[in-house]
């Protein structure tokens, strides 16, 4: 497994778009830390990308990955190597390649910055963390659709859909039924709703470490109120976690019974 | 060696293997042929376990190779479409694959016979079709597996490779190997093939040498002797 990871790995570090991501998160730590006066609003600002964009590239780095070295995996699988060793081992590559731009790219300028000079490292390394928890959700998710589709635009459709859904259009459909049904107890949907979108999660999460209620929104309120803050965390980190397992589970069962 | 037995798949509706029962007992060259989409990868990817097969069984030795991986430490396959990682050196994967397998490998021999050294240094993205192919002949010969499945192991080979790899050929069955190959060229067919089994909509229509085909179709090549039950069966 190591050595797969390892491959998949250095194949991705060599490829231009690693570097443009990370050039781009680069870029952006240097313009947000040194042009704004205040920290934490640099951070919400980071957030706010963070939250939409490590979905989005997760998302379509995974889908293109596996399409683009889908002969190459099956010249892995003709070799002497269990087949949940060859799909784990890349989408560890992935994951860790992309999760490294993300952490490197901003943690450079953060570092610039002055570490020492800001109490804001717990909630910036916080913001790193649930970026690397998108990747690795995301990243998971997409190997999920490519697996099941042999079509790579149709796989590469219902990814880019998945992201829409999850960053966009979910918050709208959950705000829409909110305001129909407004009259009766939405608590426990709102609860729901948040569990089954771990963007939505991942920003509550953040925003409870960050300990700024006013932007947690109805859901993100709702969560606070019946976890508490500790609590909260906790509960988001796990589900969160799930938000991993399961689709890693899924990757190692369907890959198990395909054809290549 | 290997034995196949009763042997079915199909993808979707399409039914490509309908009860195939092979065996391959003995060292020597086999060629599987057919017309396309009569099942021979399938068959071979079967035999390599990247194709699950719904019913029957496969096994090398004697043991049942069904879900199973470690018996491909004793496979060497060369598959149909060489195409690598774009951004990795030829040398690069020569030691990935090494490394992966965990066994000790002959590539030099190999790659000064294929020419192969002025390339070890470029990307996998930059060589032509048939450089690639060379590429993907040496990852398969370098190890000594007892068994070696190959997959038109003649796409893009110019004529100087071609005999290179006919000779490799030969050598591995001296030394006791099983072959299996399949391909649409026929003259390569004529040439080293010990026997031949020719597979027409998932089943088995013929399996004995080279002549035999021949002198059942009354042909006098194999290409025409082909031909004859392709147009029997389809026109």
């Amino acid at each position: 497994m190591i050595k797969i990871l390892k491959y998949s790995f250095y194949d991705l570090m060599r490829s231009r778009w690693s570097y443009i991501y990370f050039l781009f998160y680069l870029i952006l730590g240097f313009v947000l830390f040194f042009l704004n006066s205040d920290v934490n609003k640099a951070i919400i600002t980071l957030l706010n990308i963070i939250i939409v964009l490590t979905p989005l590239i997760g998302t379509v780095f995974g889908i293109m990955y596996y399409y683009t070295s889908r002969e190459f995996t099956e010249l892995l699988l003709s070799q002497p190597l269990k087949r949940s060793t060859i799909f784990v081992g890349q989408y560890l590559g992935i994951v860790i390649s992309l999760s490294l731009s993300l952490v490197v790219g901003l943690g450079i300028p953060f570092i610039a910055y002055g570490v020492t000079r800001s109490a804001a490292v717990w909630n910036f390394s916080s913001l790193l963390f649930i970026g690397a928890f998108l990747t690795f959700i995301f990243v998971a998710l997409a190997y999920n659709i490519a697996l099941t589709f042999n079509d790579k635009i149709k796989g590469f459709g219902f990814a880019i859909l998945l992201w829409l859904v999850m960053a966009v259009i979910y918050d709208g459909l959950i705000m829409i039924v909110m305001m129909q049904y407004s009259d009766y107890p939405l608590d426990n949907f709102a609860l729901a709703a948040v569990i089954f979108n771990p963007i939505d999660l991942s920003r509550i999460l953040i925003l409870l470490k960050l300990d700024i209620s006013a932007l947690l929104g109805y859901t993100g309120a709702v969560f606070q109120r019946f976890f508490g803050t500790s609590m909260g965390m906790i509960i988001a980190v796990s589900i969160l976690s799930v938000w991993v397992i399961l689709p890693l589970l899924r990757i190692i069962s369907v890959a198990r019974k395909k054809d290549f | 060696m290997v034995e196949i037995r009763q042997l079915y798949k199909s993808f979707g509706k399409v039914s490509v293997l309908e009860g195939i029962d092979l065996s391959f007992d003995q060292s020597g060259i086999f060629a599987v042929l057919g017309p396309n989409g009569s099942g021979k990868t399938t068959l071979i990817k079967c035999i390599l376990g990247m194709v699950i097969p719904q019913k029957g069984d496969i096994s090398i030795n004697g043991d049942s190779i069904l879900r199973k991986w470690n018996y491909r430490n004793h496979i060497s396959y060369l598959p149909q479409i060489a195409n690598f990682p774009q951004n990795i050196k030829v040398i690069e994967l020569i030691y990935m694959i090494k490394n992966l397998r965990s066994q000790s490998a002959q590539e030099l021999d190999l790659v000064e016979k294929f020419g192969l050294q002025p390339f070890l240094d470029k990307k996998l993205g930059n060589l032509s079709g048939g450089t690639r192919q060379k590429v993907n002949i040496l990852l398969t010969f370098m190890f000594d597996a007892p068994l070696i499945i190959l997959d038109e192991p003649t796409t893009g080979l110019d004529p100087v490779a071609l005999i290179y790899l006919k000779e490799l050929l030969r050598k591995e069955k001296d030394r006791g190997k099983t072959i299996l190959i399949t391909t649409h060229i026929m003259n390569l067919v004529d040439e080293i093939a010990d026997r031949v089994v020719f597979l027409l909509d998932g089943k088995i229509y013929f399996n004995g040498t080279a002549d035999e085909m021949k002198s059942q179709t009354g042909q006098r090549n194999l290409e025409h002797a082909i031909a004859t039950i392709l147009k029997k069966e389809y026109y």
